[in-house]
């Protein structure tokens, strides 16, 4: 299998250094960006296979910009992330098209198998 | 609910609170019973004694009219008689010249006419200006008698006519006299004397009451007897009565004679007599008809007083605890409502604050997880295995936090109803899990009991939390340190299910059994709601199930929640 490319967006900038630093311990090349007119311009520019995206962001939030790529790129994976779980948002999520939906504080191991499995579906 | 614990304070206030609620119902029902019945009771008190004073009206003058009827009759035909026979006397004198009558033959036939003529007459004699008798006719040999000294010789001769009581006399039986004074032509005077046999005079009085409830009698100015009387005895006998009062006409009074009977009494002074008629009737004899009317009266109102009394405060009981239990109901839709919004807000802040804590946490767990990889990939790192152990700890705390965060959400995010399948194994041990750390230092053990093949259910999840947190709740208040609390599931017919939880403490006193689900009903004096398993009877109600509770004062209670399974 191929080198995993992640695009990873949420305006904790320290939470998204971190795990790009971390992923790539693990052999996955992660990008991180803080907010999403920065993660649209970014998968424009690279072929990134999933994208793990926070869904409250300052500006637009995570389901405007998952619009926008699902636009882009309709094959794209995009993983929802958030401090925030209800019933609503999780359905909202995946009839927007997300392929999973992950609660914050994320294992990194559960966050690589959930990535892997949405890339492999 | 606790059945164990008192809390003093407030306690006072929410008695007092009770005491006040329950001092305005009373006041309520006092104040409709007070109305009800006045406006009930009035019309009939006015009725029933504005009727008593008519009737006795009525009574009385049924009563006095006959007796007053017959005195004034009796008066007439007494007086008619003895005037008859004084009119015949006077006739005689004055048609029959001196020597006529001093004829013994001549007076002979004169007292045969007259006797036949009008009765009673016992003998006729003449007595002249001196007081002898000069010529008599009759059964005794009363020829030459003297009656100058005799007072009824005086009074005839200043008044010219007499009329004596009954006496019995030189005859030896009841009579009485009549006396009529004639002047002669020469200056002198004699006077024509009869004696009237009583017998004529009862005989009239008998024929006079036709009542044999009544006693009629004659009686002179002295209160002695002139004729027989039922009540007082024979002729001659003295009457006990009082004599009455002088009166033209007949009188009716109430008297009281010195055997002190009391009798209702007719009257009449017989004019130019010494006679005085009476008739007596006994009040109580009269009265019973009266006393009888009055008693089935004064029955009749007491019953309907007391019928009116008792509908009154039946009819205000109902009205009152229907208000109580409207009240009650309206206040317990407003208590729940508040409860709602309260439980609303507390799951927003939950997850707002879940929210804002998630995301720092996530920052701690990545750098720790970062610290970790950084250092398992170094070779020569000091102190690594320290190290290793101090990231460890700390992914422990993150990972207790997200449970924490993690349930929060859970409880913030099921505040909507909606229905779904639900694991009740699963559901309960999110509920305990609330409740961990106190069963933790209390030392509470806590076991529950699945049958392995125990069914999901669907049901609304946020509800069921509620229902069980409530119980479990009341459970941890009722049990004591070291105590137990048994959680059991079983399946139950007509597809449902029951959730049995038991403990072992202080249980329900037995008076309250019936209180227990009833809204404002707490033992947790000024601490408790009273709402908390009103909420959950009402919820299970909804949700289709239904609630019971099985206790036993000092030995613990238990719960059994019924559900459908689907």
């Amino acid at each position: 299998m191929n080198r995993l490319r992640v695009l990873l967006v949420d305006d904790e900038e320290d939470l998204v250094t971190t795990l790009v630093e971390r992923l790539s311990f693990r052999n996955i090349e992660a990008m991180a960006k803080t907010t999403g007119a920065g993660a649209i311009e970014a998968l424009k520019a690279e072929p990134f296979d999933v994208v793990v995206l926070d869904a409250k962001m300052p500006g637009m939030d995570g389901f405007q910009v998952m619009q926008i790529m699902k636009e882009l790129r309709p094959d794209i994976r995009i993983i929802l992330l958030t401090g925030h779980a209800s019933h609503e948002c999780r359905t909202k999520a995946l009839e927007a098209g997300a392929c999973d939906y992950l609660l914050k504080p994320v294992d990194i191991e559960a966050l690589i198998e959930t990535m892997t499995a949405a890339v492999e579906r | 609910m606790v059945f164990r614990k008192f809390f003093p304070v407030g306690r006072r206030d929410k008695a007092e609170e009770q005491e006040e609620n329950l001092s305005r119902y009373r006041r309520l029902w006092r104040f409709s019973v007070l109305i009800t019945a006045t406006v009930s009771l009035a019309p009939l008190i006015i009725l029933a004694v504005t009727s008593f004073f008519q009737y006795q009206k009525a009574f009385k003058a049924e009563l006095l009219e006959p007796i007053n009827r017959l005195t004034g009759v009796a008066k007439h035909s007494l007086e008619f008689f003895l005037e008859m026979r004084v009119d015949a006397l006077k006739l005689l004198v004055s048609e029959k010249t001196f020597d006529e009558l001093v004829d013994s033959e001549m007076l002979a036939r004169t007292f045969r006419n007259t006797k036949r003529a009008f009765g009673g007459f016992v003998d006729l004699g003449i007595i002249d200006s001196s007081g002898r008798q000069i010529s008599y006719v009759g059964p005794y040999n009363l020829q030459g008698a003297q009656y100058q000294d005799q007072d009824w010789f005086h009074e005839v001769t200043l008044r010219e006519f007499y009329l004596s009581d009954v006496f019995m006399g030189k005859r030896r039986f009841p009579h009485f006299i009549m006396a009529i004074k004639h002047e002669r032509s020469n200056g002198d005077f004699y006077v024509l004397r009869a004696t009237i046999d009583s017998e004529m005079l009862n005989d009239k009085v008998r024929s006079l009451n036709f009542r044999p409830s009544s006693d009629a009698f004659v009686i002179n100015t002295s209160g002695i007897l002139q004729t027989p009387s039922k009540t007082y005895g024979k002729v001659l006998s003295r009457c006990p009565l009082t004599v009455p009062p002088f009166s033209e006409s007949g009188e009716v009074i109430e008297i009281t004679d010195d055997n002190g009977h009391q009798y209702v009494l007719g009257y009449a002074y017989i004019a130019n007599s010494p006679f005085i008629f009476m008739v007596l009737k006994d009040p109580a004899r009269l009265a019973s008809n009266w006393l009888s009317s009055t008693r089935q009266m004064a029955v009749f109102t007491a019953i309907s007083i007391v019928l009116i009394l008792i509908l009154t405060m039946g009819t205000s009981s109902y009205f009152v605890s229907r208000i109580r239990e409207a009240d009650q109901k309206r206040e317990a839709m407003l208590h729940q409502a508040e409860y709602t919004a309260k439980m609303a807000s507390i799951g927003r802040l939950a997850a707002g604050v879940a929210h804002e804590i998630n995301n720092p946490l996530a920052i701690i767990n990545e750098k720790a997880g970062l610290a970790k990889d950084l250092i398992a990939i170094t070779e020569q790192f000091p102190n690594k295995e320290r190290f290793l152990k101090l990231i460890d700890s700390i992914s422990y705390s993150v990972d207790r936090c997200r449970s924490i965060t993690h349930r929060l959400l859970g409880f913030a995010k099921h505040m909507d109803m909606r229905e779904e399948t639900i694991d009740l194994e699963v559901l309960i041990k999110q509920v305990l899990g609330f409740l961990e750390k106190e069963a933790e230092h209390r030392n509470v053990q806590i076991n529950i009991d699945v049958p392995p093949d125990f069914p999901s259910i669907v049901s609304d999840r946020g509800q069921l939390q509620q229902v069980f947190l409530n119980i479990v709740n009341n459970a941890f208040a009722a049990v004591p340190d070291n105590g137990r609390i048994d959680i059991r599931m079983e399946r139950r017919p007509e597809d449902r299910v029951a959730v049995i939880i038991s403990d072992n403490g202080t249980g329900i006193p037995e008076h309250l059994m019936s209180k227990i689900f009833e809204p404002f009903f707490t033992t947790k004096n000024g601490y408790g709601t009273g709402l908390g398993l009103s909420i959950t009877y009402g919820i299970v109600k909804k949700l289709g199930g239904d609630i019971a509770v099985q206790s036993k004062e000092g030995e613990g209670a238990t719960f059994v929640v019924l559900l459908p399974s689907g």
